[in-house]
């Protein structure tokens, strides 16, 4: 814990240190300044920087393919943890690696920053559209004409882990719409367990949710940046939550800890809202409700829709001042679209693709005995198909997840509400933009 | 044996009796309080230990099932195992990098330390205490504050993402400087290093084989504080580095701790992994902790 805090008190340091000097460089880039993207002469080592586990496994079957580009991997925290930050040093350094892994929620920081190469002009780039999921590809464009910052690489689609077995013993029927849920809730809740816990510091998670109900936290067009954190769909998600947390509906275990752990394996939470890599973190942590486990669609703001959140993901980026930035987005393309390379990083880091085609691996249409044999990726699928496009991350997230989860932990116990956190978190969001002299529209 | 066991232990009750009567008498209740304060102390520094003990010996089931003080069914055998297994030996690897990185930093740190508080100490030349106070200046700059400056000053000679990048700034200890300077004025008398000079010993020779001996405890407190700050320096192989064969362990394990989303599996490897990286710290502690003593006690006397 201490630990993290010192990386991340490090990052914001290093943020706000090289923002005087993004600024400066920063929008001067037209659309179509990658005009030429030409194969580079002879043999090619390119380093690629990456947290995921095992992707060494992947980048062995291109280096065997390609002997003229090899491939090194380097590695680190995860993105928040200091490789972002890493990425921001080395690029002031002049020495950063040819490609990076960044989150989704990390891209408009580097876009920002003018940390990315546009690779449009690239080989069979712009083409590739048409193979990822569509709501991915707008956050590597930014809706810029003619520009690809980065190739999408897997996304974390939202759905329910429900305890389908403790549903049918009780008789309550499984919720489809956010109205269900809160009056499961309150039966669960007779019955001594929760239906849920409140995850005050995943403020990405948060943010999936006001994603399904249509919100955007921020939008930028020529004039600057815009930051609504408490608009309509933000009020209506951070109030549906407050309710459950002050009748005591939802537990607020601090998550990703034992006794958040404990409280699923001893059956005392019987949902989890989350994205598609939590399939696994539940049957780590909860091993002893094996086979009782199911997957459902989010539950609706509206009855028979079927909108869907999304939390985490990220891209490969080619990241600025790399000498060779064809054979780079050439191996970023392969990695991210080759049945091969997918099947071996969701094998070794679980990752779920990015690609229409990748929802369609072998891996994805078996079974799960943990989810008693139910082919739970059908479901998490058909929710990638349904997560709206039109949602944009701001240039400071790390900064918005902290300053919101302070206010989140309070809300938690008692000290102010969820709207009150993010009101207080548009404010500090708004006053580090201008900080970076990044524009703000008011 | 028997016999000489029982007379010296006699012995020793003996001579410490007229010193106990001389002494100053606690009052019971102050006692009883220093003791209950140090009980809790000790309790408090010891219940994480304890339960990273507990926690590395639980397989993954009994991890999140059983009590977290108790432990269950034994696996510390199998994690151990499963550990040293896990990616190819990644985390022997790191252990052997942080030994090196602490073991040859302290060493070279120290003898550095040593040399100039020697120096400062027994010769005096012109800015001497302008170099020292500059020296002292050095020991409040935390370590985490000059981590960016020195990867942007490696970044331009490329040496970023080498061992160097980690040994070289490892190499400085103002606060050791500053202990070998106030120990070395203290306990390495003038006449000697004129006896040795008279006996025609050079400055270099007599540090070596004189002064450094004299300097011992000073000499280890040094090492040990050194040891244990390389040891756990993070920040700076966080920034120097990015190929995982370089990483000391408290990186590696912090960076398999943020995959624990990816992989909740490993959270089991960083739990047993971070029991095994503490254990050089106490054996390096138990077998220099006389020296590391008698040294505070000297530097604080002055």
């Amino acid at each position: 814990m201490a630990i993290s805090r010192v990386a991340r008190v490090g990052a914001i340091a290093a943020i706000s240190a090289l923002a005087l000097t993004a600024c400066s460089t920063g929008g001067t880039d037209a659309p179509g300044a990658s005009g030429d993207c030409a194969p580079s002469d002879g043999p090619v080592t390119l380093t690629f920087t990456s947290w995921l586990p095992g992707v060494e496994e992947a980048v062995a079957i291109w280096n065997e393919e390609n002997p003229d580009i090899q491939v090194e991997v380097q590695t680190g925290p995860n993105g928040n943890g200091g490789t972002y930050q890493n990425f921001f040093n080395q690029l002031a350094a002049g020495n950063a690696p040819d490609l990076g892994q960044i989150e989704f929620d990390a891209m408009p920081n580097f876009r920002v920053q003018d940390g990315l190469e546009n690779i449009a002009a690239c080989e069979g780039i712009l083409e590739a559209e048409d193979q990822f999921v569509g709501w991915t590809w707008s956050q590597v464009t930014f809706g810029e004409e003619n520009a690809v910052y980065a190739i999408p690489q897997d996304t974390g689609p939202m759905a329910m882990f429900y305890r389908a077995d403790l549903f049918e013993a009780a008789g309550i029927p499984v919720p489809t719409t956010w109205e269900e849920y809160e009056a499961a809730a309150v039966q669960i809740r007779e019955l001594g367990g929760y239906i849920n816990n409140f995850s005050q510091s995943d403020i990405n998670a948060f943010a999936g949710l006001v994603w399904q109900a249509g919100g955007e936290w921020f939008s930028n067009d020529a004039d600057g940046w815009t930051v609504d954190m408490t608009g309509a769909e933000t009020t209506q998600v951070a109030e549906y939550w407050q309710g459950l947390i002050d009748n005591d509906l939802v537990a607020v275990y601090p998550p990703w800890t034992d006794e958040w752990n404990a409280a699923y394996n001893s059956s005392e939470l019987w949902t989890w809202v989350s994205a598609v890599w939590g399939a696994n973190t539940i049957a780590s942590g909860a091993p002893d409700t094996a086979g009782n486990w199911a997957v459902a669609p989010m539950p609706q703001w509206e009855a028979g829709a079927s909108a869907a959140g999304n939390w985490g993901g990220s891209t490969t980026a080619v990241l600025k001042g790399s000498d060779h930035p064809y054979e780079a987005a050439q191996f970023a393309l392969w990695l991210n679209t080759d049945a091969d390379a997918l099947t071996a990083m969701n094998r070794t880091a679980n990752i779920y693709p990015a690609t229409i085609a990748g929802a369609q691996l072998p891996v994805f249409g078996e079974g799960v005995e943990f989810y008693g044999g139910q082919k739970i990726y059908e479901v998490f699928a058909e929710a990638g198909n349904n997560v709206d496009p039109n949602f944009t991350w701001g240039p400071t997230m790390t900064q918005v997840y902290n300053d919101v989860a302070d206010g989140f932990s309070g809300a938690v116990s008692g000290n102010g509400t969820l709207l009150d956190a993010l009101t207080a978190g548009q404010d500090a969001t708004i006053a580090a933009l201008k900080a970076a002299s990044i524009p703000v529209k008011e | 044996m028997t016999v000489s066991t029982e007379t010296r232990a006699l012995r020793t009750q003996g001579m410490k009796k007229p010193a106990r009567d001389g002494g100053i008498r606690e009052s019971a209740v102050s006692r009883v309080v220093a003791m209950a304060v140090m009980i809790v102390a000790t309790l408090y520094f010891l219940t994480p230990l304890w339960w990273l003990l507990v926690a590395s010996s639980k397989t993954r089931e009994d991890f999140t099932s059983t009590n977290p003080l108790w432990f269950a069914d034994f696996a510390l055998i199998d994690n151990i195992a499963a550990l040293v297994e896990y990616r190819d030996g990644v985390f022997i690897r790191w252990l052997a990098n942080s030994a090196l990185y602490a073991g040859l930093g302290a060493f070279l740190a120290t003898l550095i330390a040593a040399m100039a508080g020697y120096a400062i100490a027994k010769y005096s030349f012109f800015g001497r205490e302008t170099l020292f106070n500059l020296i002292l200046g050095g020991v409040l700059v935390p370590a985490t504050a000059l981590a960016l400056p020195l990867f942007l000053l490696f970044s331009q000679t490329g040496m970023t993402n080498t061992i160097w990048a980690v040994l070289l700034p490892s190499l400085v200890s103002p606060f050791g400087v500053y202990l070998s300077r106030i120990f070395a004025a203290a306990s390495v008398p003038n006449e000697i290093i004129e006896a040795a000079r008279i006996d025609g010993a050079g400055e270099v020779r007599t540090f070596f084989t004189v002064a450094t001996r004299l300097m011992a405890p000073a000499l280890v407190t040094i090492f040990l504080f050194q040891f244990v700050g390389i040891w756990n320096n993070f920040f700076l192989p966080l920034i120097m580095l990015r190929d995982e064969e370089l990483f000391p362990v408290t990186l590696g394990l912090y960076v398999w701790n943020t995959q624990v989303s990816q992989i909740p599996d490993i959270r089991a490897l960083v739990v047993i992994g971070s029991l095994l990286s503490v254990i050089p710290l106490i054996v390096t502690f138990l077998a220099l902790q006389r020296f590391w003593q008698s040294g505070l006690a000297n530097g604080g006397l002055k």
